[in-house]
Order: C-alpha cells, then sequence, then structure tokens
C-alpha cells in the first residue's frame, strides 16, 4: 500500500479581521466601458466571460463610458438619484426609529441602494419581484407609499400586514412585491415558478428572483436555476453580493467557484456580474435580462458586487468579525456619491441642488414618519388587532380556531 | 453562569476531552454564534474542528450525518429551529433511520442544537417550538434544557450519545428565567441556583424528569420556558401544585409523570408550540393510559394558539401565567 500524507480540512478565511488592515489594491477591478455588451439572444456558451469579469459604465472621474452606458435622461438619472437618497433616509430614520424602541428590529440597505432602485425601473407593471428583506428600494422606486413601509415597520393600527409580520417583511402584489417570508432562498423557486406560470398561460409578465451571496448555498438556490434552466422560465435570478451573510464572508457560500455569477454556467444560464454601486451600469444589465426574459429567450443570472456597509441587522454588531475601516476601503465606492459624481459631471447636479434634494427627501421621509406614528408604534398607540391573529389562517376560520379565539377572549 | 455560557461550557469540555467532537454552523466559527454559544472555541480548537457552516440547513446536517458514520460525535447550530425544516429529510429520513435500516452497521451519533421558542418578537420565522415534529419521528431523542445546570449536563450526555440527538434551547432562557410576566425587568440567571454550574464533565441522563416543585393539588406537566411560567401561575394562584419538568420529551419519564398524577389526582399541560397535535396531546394519551382511574379532572392543556407566532401579538398568543393560572382554577373546580 503506498504512504499518503495525512489529509486535511480546508476552511476559507477572510483576508480581513478585526485588527488587520483591509487593503484591496490586489483586487482586479476592470476599467469602466471595458466589458462587451452582447445581443441578448447570444448563446449563453458565446458569453461566459462576463459571468467573471464586472461590467461597468461609471469611471473614476464620473463620466460614463462603453456600450452599457446611454440608456438613461437626464431626467431618469437625476430622479433615480432622490430615490436612492431617499431610501437612504428611510433607512436612517427606521434605524432611529428600532433605537428609540418604537420596534423592536430593522435592517438596512446601506450600499445596496443602487441595486434595487435602477432594478425595479427596469420592470414593468404585471412583473413580479420576489426579493429578500433588503430590497426596500424596490418598494420606493416603484411608488409604494412610505407611510405603509413604516407601519408595517412599526406593526401598528394600520400595517398592512396587521402585525402579523417581523419588520422589513414588506408585501405587495400591486406593486410587484411578494410576500417576504425571512425564511432563506426559499422564495427564489418561487419566483421560477410564477415565471413559469406567466409562460403556462402565454401572459407577457417576468419575475425576478433575489439572493445574498450567502444563501446561494440554500439547496432552493439550485431548485431554482434547474427549474428555469430546463424550463427556459421568463426569470431575472438576482445575486447580490455584499461580501457578509452575518459574521460569514462570501468565501463560505462561493467555494471553489471563481464568482457567483459562474453557477449559472453548469446550467447553461447566461451570467452576468456587475457593479453594483453603478446605478447605470445595473439598470442596463437589468433592461439586458428583462428583455431576454420578455422575448422568450429565458432566464438570466445577474450578480451585483457591492458591500452591506451597515451591520446585517439591528441585532448585530459587525465589528466583532471584519475590520471597522473595510467599509471605506471597498473599491466600488457609494451608489449615492458616485451617481452625484456623474450627475455634477454632466453639469445636471451641484452642491446647492443636493442640499435641496437632501432637505426634500428628509422632510418627505418625516412627515409619512409623523403620520405612521400617528397610527401607532410596536409598544404605544393604537396596535394591530389581536383578535386578527387568528384570521387568514385559512380562509374561512375552521371551528377549533373560533374556539380559541373565544377562549383568548378576542 | 447564563444558559449560553453553560451550553458553550458543554462544548468546551466535550470538545477537550474528545477529539472527534467537531462543532459547525451557520456563522458558528469565527463569530461563535448569533447567540454566541460556541464563541472563543475556534480559536480554542482550531478552523479544523470549529467551523463556519455556508447557509443550508441540508447540507449541514447530511454533511454531520456522513461524519458521525465515519466515527466523529458531531454537534452541529441549527441558527434558528425555523431555519430546520430544509434539514428534515436529512433528520428524518436519515439521521433517524441509518442504525435501523442498515441492522446497525452504520450509526449517526450527532447531535442538532437549535434556538427554539418565543418571547423576543422574532415574529413567524424567530419563535417557533416544532418539537412534536421531532418527537413524531422514530429514532431521534428530543432534549429540552430549562436552566444552564440542565442545559451544560444534557448537551454533554447528548454528544455522549450513540444515537441522533435534538436539542432544544429555549432562546428565551438564554440570559434569564424567564417567567412570562414581559412587563417586568429581565432576572438575571446569576440569582437563580440552577445557574451554579459545576466546572468539567459531568452528566444529566436522558430520559429523566426533574420535579421541580412538589406539590398535592395538582400535577403540571411543563419543559423549557414553561417551568417559569408554570411556577409563576402556581405561586400567584396559591395552588400546591407540582411541577416536572420534563427535561426529555423522548425518551420520556413517564415513570415520574405518571407517579406524580396519580399522587396529585389533576393535570395540566403545559407548552408554547401550537395546540393541534402537539406534544400536549401526547402527555395527555400517556396520562390518560397510566392514570386513568385515578383523574378527577379532565386533563387541561395550555398551549400557544394554532396561529402562526404574531409579530405585534406576541403576548396575546405566549401562554403566560394569566392562562396557566386559569387551567389551574379550573382543574381544582371539578
Amino acid at each position: 500500500m503506498p504512504a499518503h500524507d495525512p489529509l486535511n480540512l480546508h476552511v476559507p478565511e477572510p483576508a480581513f479581521r478585526p485588527g488587520s488592515r483591509p487593503d484591496f489594491s490586489g483586487v482586479t477591478i476592470p476599467k469602466a466601458g471595458t466589458v462587451r455588451k452582447p445581443p441578448v439572444d447570444a448563446a449563453p456558451e458565446d458569453i461566459r466571460d462576463l459571468a467573471y469579469s464586472i461590467i461597468r459604465v461609471l469611471n473614476r472621474v464620473g463620466e460614463a463610458v462603453g456600450p452599457w452606458a446611454g440608456q438613461l435622461s437626464d431626467e431618469e438619472l437625476q430622479a433615480a438619484l432622490k430615490t436612492m437618497m431617499k431610501v437612504r433616509a428611510y433607512d436612517v430614520r427606521m434605524q432611529m426609529a428600532q433605537r428609540q424602541g418604537k420596534t423592536s428590529f430593522y435592517m438596512q440597505c446601506t450600499g445596496e441602494e443602487a441595486i434595487a432602485c435602477a432594478f425595479q425601473m427596469a420592470l414593468e407593471k404585471g412583473d413580479m419581484n420576489f426579493p429578500t428583506y433588503r430590497q426596500q428600494g424596490l418598494l420606493i422606486a416603484s411608488g409604494y407609499p412610505l407611510v405603509d413601509m413604516m407601519c408595517q415597520i412599526y406593526s401598528n393600527s394600520r400595517d398592512p400586514m396587521k402585525g402579523r409580520q417581523l419588520p422589513v417583511m414588506y408585501s405587495s402584489k400591486a406593486h410587484g412585491f411578494f410576500s417576504i417570508s425571512g425564511n432563506l432562498g426559499t422564495q427564489y423557486p418561487q419566483a421560477v415558478g410564477w415565471a413559469m406560470a406567466s409562460a403556462i398561460k402565454g401572459d407577457t409578465r417576468v419575475a425576478a428572483g433575489w439572493i445574498g451571496d450567502g444563501s446561494t448555498a440554500e439547496s432552493d438556490f439550485h431548485a431554482a436555476l434547474v427549474f428555469a434552466s430546463t424550463y427556459k422560465a421568463p426569470v431575472v435570478l438576482n445575486i447580490v453580493n455584499n461580501q457578509w451573510a452575518i459574521s460569514t464572508f462570501q468565501g463560505i457560500a462561493r467555494g471553489g467557484s471563481g464568482t457567483f455569477a459562474a453557477r449559472g454556467h453548469g446550467f447553461g444560464i447566461p451570467s452576468l456580474r456587475v457593479d453594483g454601486n453603478d446605478y447605470p451600469a445595473v439598470y442596463a444589465v437589468a433592461k439586458w435580462a428583462v428583455e431576454r426574459a420578455r422575448r422568450n429567450l429565458g432566464p438570466t443570472l445577474i450578480e451585483y458586487v457591492t458591500y452591506r456597509a451597515a451591520a446585517h441587522s439591528t441585532s448585530d454588531d459587525p465589528s466583532a468579525y471584519r475590520p471597522k475601516e473595510e467599509s471605506e476601503a471597498w473599491p466600488l465606492g457609494d451608489p449615492i456619491e458616485r451617481l452625484k459624481n456623474h450627475l455634477s459631471v454632466k453639469k445636471l447636479w451641484t452642491e446647492e441642488r443636493h442640499t435641496q434634494a437632501m432637505a426634500e427627501v428628509e422632510a418627505e421621509v418625516m412627515a409619512a414618519q409623523k403620520e405612521a406614528e400617528s397610527f401607532g408604534t410596536l409598544h404605544t398607540g393604537p396596535k394591530a388587532s389581536a383578535r386578527d391573529m387568528f384570521v387568514d389562517v385559512f380562509k374561512e376560520m375552521p371551528p377549533h380556531l373560533k374556539r380559541q379565539r373565544q377562549e383568548a377572549g378576542f | 453562569m447564563t444558559m449560553i455560557e453553560a451550553i458553550r461550557d458543554a462544548h468546551d469540555v466535550m470538545m477537550g476531552r474528545d477529539d472527534n467532537v467537531v462543532v459547525f454552523g451557520e456563522d458558528v466559527g469565527y463569530f461563535g454564534g448569533v447567540f454566541r454559544c460556541t464563541k472563543g472555541l475556534q480559536q480554542k480548537y482550531g478552523r479544523a474542528r470549529c467551523f463556519d457552516a455556508p447557509i443550508n440547513e441540508s447540507g449541514i446536517v447530511g454533511t454531520a450525518i456522513g461524519m458521525a458514520a465515519y466515527g466523529l460525535r458531531p454537534c452541529v447550530e441549527i441558527q434558528f429551529a425555523d431555519y430546520m425544516y430544509p434539514a428534515y429529510d436529512q433528520m428524518v429520513s436519515e439521521a433517524a433511520r441509518l442504525r435501523h435500516r442498515s441492522a446497525g452497521d452504520f450509526t449517526a451519533p450527532l447531535t442538532i442544537r437549535m434556538p427554539t421558542g418565543g418571547g423576543i418578537f422574532g415574529a413567524q420565522t424567530h419563535s417557533q417550538s416544532p418539537e412534536a415534529l421531532f418527537t413524531h419521528v422514530c429514532g431521534l431523542k428530543t432534549v429540552v434544557p430549562s436552566n444552564p445546570y440542565d442545559a451544560k449536563g444534557l448537551l454533554i450526555s447528548a454528544i455522549e450519545d450513540d444515537d441522533p440527538v435534538i436539542f432544544l434551547e429555549p432562546k428565551r432562557l438564554y440570559n434569564g428565567p424567564f417567567d412570562g410576566h414581559h412587563d417586568r425587568p429581565v432576572v438575571p440567571w446569576s440569582a437563580h441556583p440552577l445557574s451554579e454550574v459545576p466546572e468539567g464533565h459531568y452528566t444529566v441522563p436522558l430520559g429523566s424528569a426533574s420535579v421541580r416543585r412538589t406539590g398535592s393539588d395538582v400535577t403540571v406537566l411543563a419543559y423549557g420556558t414553561m417551568v417559569y411560567v408554570a411556577e409563576a401561575a402556581v405561586s400567584e394562584q396559591g395552588i400546591d401544585a407540582e411541577i416536572i419538568d420534563l427535561r426529555t420529551l423522548l425518551p420520556l419519564d413517564t415513570d415520574t409523570i405518571a407517579a406524580s398524577v396519580k399522587k396529585t389526582r389533576r393535570c395540566v399541560i403545559v407548552h408554547e408550540a401550537t395546540r393541534t397535535s402537539g406534544f400536549g396531546a401526547e402527555l395527555s394519551a400517556i396520562v390518560q393510559e397510566a392514570c386513568f382511574y385515578h383523574l378527577e379532572a379532565p386533563i387541561e392543556r395550555v398551549t400557544g394558539w394554532d396561529t402562526p407566532y404574531p409579530h405585534a401579538q406576541e403576548w396575546d398568543y405566549f401562554p403566560g401565567p394569566e392562562r396557566v393560572g386559569r387551567a389551574l382554577k379550573r382543574v381544582m373546580e371539578v
């Protein structure tokens, strides 16, 4: 029997932990404008390189360059900046409300605003997102009322979810936002099924699945890809790679795969990787993928490279597992700053205009908050009804639940 | 010690004694778990024995079964019991039956820990008590500790056990003995005698209940958080109840239960999980079978309602001391 060296277990570790100085200078970031734009009916085997690069539009000085640039009007770009600012202002207020004890929990999307905000603009009415808990930008960009969002956060008497769900688990069929479950990855195959239904019925709607880097490890992610691949479902499968799954760095879910986008290759799904902090790039890639879906060309997988600048949630303290400076050192910058810079370069924005826009979004968010709080917060004022707890378990309340509700005194 | 410290200590003792004990799960490695139950273990025992897992619960349990079959003793964490469903196939079809279907050729000595129960405003995805989904499966042992002393001793027993053990940790008890009075200040473990945890190795055997209060009027069967809720209700009603902390649901200590109910002739069962087909139904059947001719009142169950665990209405859902107290009064009035 030949002698062998002992095996040892490989456990990946992130490059930087608290106490070390984050240095991303060794990370290859392709120059903006250098990644080609294939036709939407390109064969997946001809565009495999796009899963290993990063599609970028905004360059270092704020110009929009390359084949993916030029898809948005000046007015759309200005509105986009304001939408992202509104999302951030909303997050700041709701985070603060949680700290003030007005609700139990909150999750910010700081640094990831461009992804949801730009993607939403590529959809049409009737399309459906199956979001994770960090896509509040989809709702805000679709014009969903901030007051309704806040009432959900407060679980108050006007909460559209009647106080049942954890804060941020919104739902709005009218705004193409599927009810968030809170379990990870479960809704990725559902997005594929929704898209298959549109094809079965001969409709023209498309679906979008959303998942984080960490949750791509779930079996449901792979189930979604095999169904999407087999039935060429009209779905866009989005992976938001924000580098951190609570304390676990993306390498634990990615394993030996070069990128998350490359996961699509084994399924023959066209797979693209895009700078998630670059609003025009996100929009252009989303448009491309949505058009593919709409033209019955099948699914597209998109990996958005971004960074979770804030904590996972109000229950998390990232200083225990990553350097505090890592967010600042992150090489793709801040999506709001970058779009603002672009608009300034185009002479469409000034510091004065920015200050004014900031004041406007803050006033809008604060007015909405005041109104939402008039309907109660989690611990004070009018509440979601306890009687409602027994409603919607079934369409018709069965006798045993009626008895329990009576026993409960509601 | 708090319950968290006791659980961490049990891991530490077992990893120190037995190289075959490995620990993994989501956020379990460097960070030490979102509830910090594995804090410091990676630093002490190295990355090959305590590590972060990809977010895939069926992968966590499936690989743990493979390791256990190889000869290791994995102790894995599912971040919240509410996330265990993707792993259920591995638990039910694989871990639970491996010994039986291979006629003892392969076995799966693994422990699967998970925080359960509500009371932290976790709503429907961070509050569930799925114990009956495990006790219904032949081949799984199910443990629910209620205090730091038992948590350490039971977890050591679970890791040393040669069969798969589901170890349910009532998360509302992690930092103190919560009695359901949510509007009162949190009581820390330091004030409770069962937070005295011996150093080093000791066990609390699986399958043995603990009589937490002796009494003659009625037997209260409870486990986990509900032990303290029952204590509060009993003291507020001024009833001389015997409170039994089941500690292990399967194997169940039916002797202790039957002896108590034959003595008190009345029985109230309390659990936080939903009522229909809950573990209380099994307990009720067992008490009826063993004690029918001794009973002087119908057996009562106080449970969570048959609805998803709500967020805003958490305390309307939670079976607190008032509801337990009403049930105690009802059985005493028969």
